[in-house]
């Protein structure tokens, strides 16, 4: 028996140290100690605007209140008028297109399809003044609007289909007197509402990130660290940092989470080699929408019904809007589980004018593959529809949507899709043939906001599991725990179950053999 | 009969050690499969890397326990005795003869057991722990500059880690039912506990005589 105390007690040391190694207590993570601390401290006014007397007067209109802003920050404008944010495009080198200039004005997407011929309503969120058609002077510095970015009163907003001023009941003056940092609700103003109300578009931008808890978002939470969208989104003379790919194509001045937190933030060696290709979001944001639902589905081919010769509209149980004469039919969805896609940080997109190659047409697509090196696995949410098609150009109609009064094309006024074809295509210079249908249509939008909880993000088997994982449409890679070779595992389960059943058999032949053996010796006896 | 020492204390340690590893890695490893489900996947992914590097940490002790001892000698098959001890466990077993070759402590190993367990030595362990090892700095290029080895695709390597597995637990289950054919059911398992054996007394030379007369 001695002999087997110094084994076991050396098994036990080994036992010990494995013990010790499987509970290492957690280390406080000092890089997100200090980024907690870096932004605990909230950026104060250098300067109160109320005090200028440039700014204590009535302003009789808008550009009024620009001027007054230019006479001190005299260079400024010049920086927002470079900006995307004024100029409603970009500049950019496109794989297989060249330099291309895209945006609001070309670009197609999955909502209300485009600007074109729509601007004296769109133009709402323009950060400019008097927008109303195509003819719009992007040189004139005036119309640049300082106070929907600046303000800090709530009280300015846009006029509905007004070209981009502000309502007629706001007092400017005031207005004028408490701008300062872009706060949430400036950004939100138009970034939450796109599509047409809120969350409609992104799923992950919304009213309630302005009241959130941790749970919703932990870097914009009330009751946590409460950062603004410009605490991330940088915006150094003036030059926003961070692209959203339903507008851009390029992995320029891009925003990512490496940018505060770097590659290796988990200290856990495991968790940080997947930083290498699984983007953050995807393990730390689960779900989208996660207050307030967002539209999944915008189908216009089913505009145009009309109940006892009137546009209608429906709503569901929980007061969402699922039918509109005008635009269609709509699905929503809240605590949306996010679908995935490589993606290395370019994208292309529909512009008007391009023939339609696939279908359904992706109006943007993320580019990347599991075999390119900078590809990351991203969560996004995808937008499905249909939209109004010329099936002889084979291009993507953009129709005249909006007009403030009935007879001039607008099929939100007049709901004949022929008519409005006919004026929207020929606002852009495009051909119409005179037919057109409807074709299925999807929008990619990354999802990188509504950030969860450590404790809420994605375990490993929500994607390490053999059917239905988080990454059942990516099959490009082999997945352990999700892929194997189904050859080798039957094989292996034929070797160790007949292995099994083998010695089963050997065991009971000796057992019968025995048996036999002393029958035989037994019946020698008694002869 | 004589009891004989016949497992040294290191063999003995090594042996259990190594057995329990193997569970263990064969359970967490199946469970990173997505076969089972015991610890949770993140555990079962830490426990298989832990037990990994314990067992390379045996394997190398072993390695060079049995070279400083010699006692790798034991692994060379005789082939001469091979198909009379195929034959004692396919035929002779059941009529009640006797073991074709004796078990001593210079000779513990018969020439079946020494062919597989050669086996087990050159080839399933070797293709367990390459391609265990090779999964687990398996990084294809990144943006990090993780260490590259993406010229063999990860599905592979996982192929044959997971054949190697299959492989091992057949070895396990016949090996189990094996030790139970000595001189009684238990009788292996308690020599390989305590180190002593029931055996019957042999000249050892007259044996070593024996094989090299045979062999010549
Ligand atoms: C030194 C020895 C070994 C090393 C270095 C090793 C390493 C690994 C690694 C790195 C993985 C991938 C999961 C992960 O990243 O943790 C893995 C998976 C696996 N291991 Fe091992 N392992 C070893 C021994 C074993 C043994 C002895 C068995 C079973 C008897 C085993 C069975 C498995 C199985 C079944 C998988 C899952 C493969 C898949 O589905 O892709 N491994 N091993």
């Amino acid at each position: 028996m001695k002999k087997v105390i110094l084994p076991a007690a050396l098994l036990l040391v080994l036992l010990i140290l494995a013990v010790h190694l499987f509970h290492r207590p957690e280390l406080p993570n000092l890089s997100h100690l200090q980024l907690q601390q870096q932004f605990s401290v909230k950026p104060v006014a250098s300067v109160d605007h109320t005090q200028f007397e440039q700014l204590q007067k009535a302003f009789a209109t808008p550009q009024d209140v620009t001027e007054a802003c230019i006479d001190c920050h005299n260079e400024r404008h010049k920086e927002v008028m470079a900006s995307s944010h004024w100029n409603w495009e970009r500049i950019s080198y496109v794989e297989g297109r060249g330099i291309e200039r895209m945006g609001k004005q070309n670009v197609i997407n999955n909502f209300c399809i485009g600007t074109s011929s729509n601007e004296q309503s769109c133009a709402k969120c323009h950060i400019g003044f008097g927008m109303s058609n195509n003819l719009f002077d992007f040189n004139n510095a005036r119309n640049v609007d300082c106070m929907v970015c600046h303000d800090h009163s709530e009280a300015y907003i846009k006029g509905t289909s007004a070209a981009g001023y502000p309502d007629r009941s706001v007092n400017l003056s005031q207005v004028a007197q408490s701008v300062g940092r872009p706060g949430n609700i400036n950004c939100g103003a138009c970034h939450f509402s796109g599509g047409g109300g809120n969350n409609v578009k992104h799923g992950d931008l919304e009213m309630a990130l302005l009241e959130a808890d941790r749970s919703v978002d932990v870097h914009m939470a009330a009751n946590g660290i409460n950062m603004t969208c410009v605490d991330c989104h940088e915006a150094e003379n003036h030059k926003m940092k961070g692209t959203l790919y339903s507008v851009s194509s390029t992995h320029v001045n891009r925003l990512q989470c490496s940018d505060c937190h770097s590659t290796t933030p988990h200290n856990d060696r495991m968790l940080d080699v997947h930083t290498g290709k699984i983007a953050c979001q995807t393990c730390h944001i689960p779900e989208y929408a996660k207050v307030n639902a967002t539209k999944m589905a915008w189908r216009w081919s089913e505009a145009g019904h009309l109940k006892d010769g009137e546009p209608y509209s429906v709503m569901d149980s929980m007061g969402r809007e699922v039918y509109l004469s005008i635009k269609g039919s709509f699905e929503w969805a809240s605590n949306v589980k996010p679908e995935y896609v490589w993606f290395n940080g370019h994208a292309t997109h529909y512009i008007l004018g391009d023939e339609v190659d696939t279908i359904p047409l992706q109006v943007n697509r993320l580019l990347g593959a599991a075999n390119d090196r900078d590809s990351k696995i991203y969560p996004v949410k995808v937008h499905r529809g249909d939209q109004i098609y010329d099936p002889n150009t084979k291009m993507l109609i953009q129709p005249k949507l909006w007009s403030d009064a009935k007879g001039d094309s607008a099929f939100w006024q007049d709901l004949d899709w022929h008519e409005a074809a006919t004026a929207g295509m020929l606002e852009v210079g495009l051909p119409y043939s005179g037919e057109y249908e409807f074709i299925p249509t999807e929008m990619y939008w990354p999802v990188n906001h509504m950030v969860s909880p450590k404790a809420e993000s994605l375990s490993c088997a929500e994607c390490h599991t053999r059917d239905n994982g988080r990454l059942a449409g990516l099959t490009d890679f082999y997945l352990p725990g999700r892929d194997r070779h189904a050859g080798i595992d039957i094989l292996g389960k034929l070797m160790i179950f007949g292995a099994l059943i083998g010695v089963m058999i050997h065991a009971m032949a000796r057992f019968i053999m025995a048996i036999r053996n002393k029958e035989i010796e037994s019946e020698d006896i008694n002869y | 009969m004589q009891r004989i020492y016949i497992y040294k204390q290191f063999e003995r340690f090594w042996h259990w050690t190594q057995a329990i590893l193997v569970l263990f890695l064969a359970m967490t490893g199946f469970e990173v499969h997505d076969s089972i489900h015991l610890f949770g996947y993140e555990n079962a992914v830490v426990y298989h890397r832990i037990a990994a590097w314990m067992l390379l940490g045996l394997i190398v002790f072993s390695i060079f326990w049995h070279v400083t001892t010699g006692e790798w000698r034991q692994y060379i098959p005789s082939f001469s005795k091979l198909s009379a001890q195929i034959r004692y466990y396919t035929i002779g077993m059941f009529k009640g003869e006797a073991h074709p070759t004796h078990k001593t402590a210079r000779n513990k190993l018969n020439p079946l057991q020494a062919v597989t367990y050669l086996g087990f030595k050159l080839v399933m362990a070797p293709l367990i722990v390459v391609t265990g090892m090779v999964y687990m700095f398996y990084r294809t290029i990144d943006a990090n500059d993780m260490v590259v080895v993406s010229e063999i695709p990860l599905a592979w390597i996982a192929w044959l880690h997971t054949f190697g597995a299959y492989l091992l637990m057949m070895f396990v289950v016949i090996h189990v039912y094996m030790t139970t054919t000595g001189s009684t059911p238990l009788s292996n398992i308690k020599a390989m506990l305590t180190g002593y054996e029931e055996l019957e007394p042999v000249d050892e030379n007259s044996i070593i005589k024996n094989k090299e007369a045979h062999e010549a």
